[in-house]
């Protein structure tokens, strides 16, 4: 492919895939106060729009106009560009998540994802997100706040320890498929066990599906693992002292994560786009698209569920958790699959 | 002609010389170890550029994303100050620039000498992730499994070092009030 087409390509899917995961963001976030507010015998937002539906808008809108103070006694450099890695590394991950099968537009195999499909596609998500700690991090430690450094070190402390478990939850997958390469997961899912069951990898890796699922709640900061932020004990954790746009970015970054996590997990384990697919070429062409949606939201909603279902952990019941039972428990999902594909 | 792979190399050449720079200057040392951090990510960038995939993608996840994050943790759980300004050793000005400056030079004509002027080819390191789990677990089987026997012992090390003292008895030294 020359570079000209190439680099339009490039440009066009970036803009449409920002575009979209913005929007996401904007209306995860209305989804939660609405489906929480349910679940609470509440009304969530109802007054802008119908069902509340513009109060995104609304929001944004004011975290805009509102002062942005920065505290006297903050590390000014690093207190600035905290939200900035925080929200950058959480909308970078996104560029490797293929969407769909390569289509071909005028001529051209154009992938639907904004990279290349690379062989390193699953590491590059990791390594990205495991950048993004510095976000939180560094907000703790340059707000100069006790509170917030509390809420920084736990962030660190919390990620870097459930990242073993994440990582390890993922190399079943892996073997199973042999590839690093999403596109590759994908197509190895496809088709049916037994002719009706979808050869998904949720079913023969359920033990590393659930793994997956508690480390992710940990790395995003969700309830039962928000220790970052308890407002019970940190005030707000480490974006206390944050206010306005600055504190935006965090809560941007916060749903990004979560949207990322809810798109791996469904190229991984759920299936990525493989779903029932028939009728006019117009509908085949959207139906994967539909089922990848369909499915990120499916996760999305189990973890606004949670939210509003649990109470959060004591912190030594954290990391108690995550080294002394998911660790473990990975490792042996990870031993029988590799010994089940050795077989 | 400038391909753009010159202009990548040396844009993340500039980067990783400057980080390594600056780390040296700064006097705070969560900015030094921030500035570890870009010098890590400009390295990731070369190796990409070597084609060495797998390398590139390591070298984030291990240095960027997880010794990195130890050392900021460490920073920021001490609270380390700003370093204070000494005027330096003279020794270290009469023999430690110049022995610094003719080391440098010396492993150049090494290099140069050995292995020429001749840029690496793209590809020249291995890059996809099969390859280098083929190379790994066939051909350097026994040093990886006594690489990781050492790292063991490392951790156990570690682990000892920082455990409470015990008696002979096998008891804690301290009385626990309770």
């Amino acid at each position: 492919m020359p570079i000209g087409p190439y680099i339009l390509a490039s440009v066009i899917k970036s803009a449409i895939v920002l575009g979209v995961l913005l929007t996401a963001v904007a209306y995860t976030v209305w989804l939660e106060r609405k489906v929480v507010g349910h679940m609470q015998n509440r009304w969530g937002p109802t007054r802008v729009g119908p069902f509340g539906l513009l109060q995104p808008l609304a929001d944004g809108a004011k975290f805009l106009f509102k002062e942005d103070l920065t505290p006297p006694h903050v590390y000014k450099p690093l207190y600035i560009a905290a939200p900035m890695i925080a929200v950058v590394f959480a909308l970078t991950s996104i560029a490797v998540i293929p969407f769909g099968n390569p289509v071909v537009i005028d001529g051209y195999l154009i992938p639907l994802q904004i990279t290349t499909d690379v062989n390193i596609g699953l590491l590059l998500i990791l390594g990205v997100t495991s950048i993004g700690v510095y976000g939180v991090a560094l907000a703790g430690w340059s707000s100069n706040n006790k509170y917030s450094l509390l809420g920084g070190l736990r962030a660190s402390a919390q990620m870097v320890s459930y990242e073993i478990a994440l990582g390890l939850s993922l190399v079943g997958v892996l073997i199973m498929a042999g590839s690093f390469s999403l596109n590759d997961i994908v197509a190895a899912q496809g088709g049916h066990f037994w002719g009706f069951i979808p050869r998904w990898n949720i079913i023969p890796q359920f033990v590393g599906f659930f793994c997956y699922l508690m480390a992710a709640y940990a790395e995003t900061n969700r309830i039962p693992f928000d220790l970052p932020e308890a407002e019970t004990e940190l005030v707000a954790g480490y974006h206390t002292e944050y206010s306005a746009m600055k504190f935006a970015m965090f809560f941007m970054a916060e749903y990004a994560n979560m949207i990322t996590v809810a798109c791996v997990a469904t190229l991984l384990f759920l299936g990525g786009w493989h779903g029932p697919i028939s009728g006019p070429p117009v509908l085949r062409a959207i139906l994967p698209l539909f089922w990848f949606g369909a499915k990120v939201f499916v996760f999305l909603f189990l973890y606004i569920w949670v939210r509003g279902t649990l109470p959060r952990f004591r912190y030594d019941q954290l990391m108690a958790f995550g080294w002394k039972f998911l660790l473990p428990l990975a490792i042996v999902n990870l031993i029988g699959t590799a010994i089940a594909v050795a077989w | 002609m400038i391909s753009i792979h010159l202009i990548l190399f040396l844009a993340f050449g500039i980067v990783a010389v400057a980080g390594a720079v600056n780390l040296l200057v700064q006097r705070h040392p969560i900015n030094s170890a921030l500035s570890l951090i870009a010098v890590m990510a400009a390295l990731a960038g070369e190796y990409l550029l070597l084609g060495a995939e797998f390398v590139a993608a390591v070298q984030v996840i291990v240095y960027a994303g997880a010794i990195m994050v130890l050392f900021v943790f460490t920073i920021m759980l001490l609270n380390a100050g700003v370093e204070e300004r000494t005027k330096g050793s003279r020794v270290a000005f009469l023999f430690g620039i110049p022995g610094m400056l003719l080391g440098s030079v010396l492993i150049a004509w090494v290099l140069i000498r050995h292995s020429g002027t001749e840029a690496v080819p793209v590809g020249a390191l291995p890059g996809p992730p099969n390859v280098i789990g083929e190379l790994l677990f066939h051909e350097f089987l026994l040093p990886f499994e006594i690489t990781s026997i050492l790292i063991l012992v490392a951790i156990m090390g570690a682990v000892v070092l920082a455990s409470k003292p015990t008696t002979p008895g096998g008891g804690p030294a301290r009385k626990v009030k309770d």
